[in-house]
């Protein structure tokens, strides 16, 4: 795939060098000067210098035959108008913005970006949780619209679902395993895969459904019925 | 008519100036107090210190009905953004952004949003003044 990253703070940083590693085509845009000539002896021909929320910079980029692009700077509404931009000028990529306030979430939603992430909210998830990683479903992306979410969880030795095929799982409707991790391995999950103690788990998901998918992975007495 | 203006600088201190002097109820917001000290004694309209992220801000400008909310703050991006959300979220009957890349204020016009491009305005009167 070919990914547009703007933005080339930590998470921008750090997400080229792991796309790179995978074997993607990536491109990292990056408005200061100072920190394009700083990786440049890194990242070579993957970081350019410009503002990714110009026509000019998002052409010289490639944008026309991106796959994705991810708008992940600081500012909200520069990661908005990336995005924008991005669907209205190219060949239809996907968008990924990230948002810095939440309160900007459902404005996003409502312009057209594909999807978002909010380390706010991820962080905010976490701590209501207040229990341990075994235990939560972890937010990691929030599709158009805001009703379905991409969650990850592990399954923990004491949920009920441990040594389960998919198939058997009642599951509410819509909602798709899309990825088992399971030590080195990522598994493409189907019906009659079997579910492991450890495994982590992707699963799409209804908002509304959150609650319910919870109480069927998670292991008993566990789960927080919210006040 | 009851006129938002966003951001405090030479082109929104003057509109508020002009607005309030026809007659409307004129609201100005900027982030940084300063910049509403540039507003002229005549003008006894309301101004709002603070920043357009801050929720309370928000709630005080809906307090009363709006009817025009105009953003001309100096970045092209905020005032994207605001005029979409204001639009949208609130349903403002016009919003109007100050949009000084001409490209960007072009695809948001056709995406809807009513734009206003000083960069194009200005290549305007020189090819005029040149007559070429």
């Amino acid at each position: 795939m070919y990914i547009i990253i703007v933005g080339a703070g930590k998470v921008g940083y750090h997400l080229t060098k792991l796309l790179l590693s995978q074997g993607h085509e990536v491109m990292l845009i990056e408005k200061d000067k100072n920190k394009v000539a700083s990786l440049m002896g890194e990242l070579g021909d993957s970081i350019i210098y410009g503002d990714g929320s110009t026509m000019e910079t998002l052409s010289e980029a490639g944008a026309n035959r991106a796959d994705a692009i991810v708008a992940v700077t600081g500012h909200d509404e520069d990661n908005l108008v990336i995005s924008q931009l991005s669907k209205m000028m190219f060949f239809g990529p996907r968008t990924i913005a990230r948002v810095n306030n939440p309160r900007n979430e459902e404005t996003f939603w409502g312009l057209g970006i594909d999807a978002t992430v909010s380390a706010t909210r991820l962080i905010n998830a976490i701590i209501q949780e207040q229990v341990k990683a075994h235990d939560m479903l972890i937010p990691l992306l929030t599709m158009r619209g805001g009703n379905v979410e991409i969650v990850q969880t592990s399954i923990s030795p004491a949920s009920p679902v441990v040594n389960k095929k998919i198939k058997d799982l009642v599951l509410p409707q819509g909602t798709l395993f899309i990825a088992i991790y399971r030590g080195e391995e990522t598994i493409v999950p189907r019906g009659d895969t079997v579910l492991l103690e450890d495994d982590q788990v992707l699963v799409l998901v209804r908002k509304v459904h959150m609650e319910v998918l919870r109480q069927i992975l998670l292991a008993p007495g566990t789960v927080k019925t919210k006040p | 008519m009851r006129v938002v203006i966003l951001g405090c600088g030479k082109l929104g201190c003057r509109l508020a100036e002009r607005l309030f002097e026809a007659g409307h109820q004129v609201v100005v917001m900027d982030r940084d107090p300063e910049a509403l000290k540039k507003l002229g004694p005549k003008f006894k309209g309301e101004t709002l210190a603070g920043s357009a992220y801050i929720e309370e801000n928000i709630q005080r400008l809906f307090e009363e009905k709006m009817d025009v909310f105009v953003a001309v703050t100096d970045k092209d991006n905020v005032n994207i953004m605001l005029a979409q959300w204001i639009k949208n979220k609130f349903k403002v009957p016009r919003v109007i952004a100050r949009i000084y890349d001409p490209i960007l204020a072009g695809s948001y016009r056709e995406l809807g949003l009513e734009t206003v491009c000083p960069t194009n305005m200005a290549l305007e009167a020189i090819q005029a003044m040149l007559k070429v």
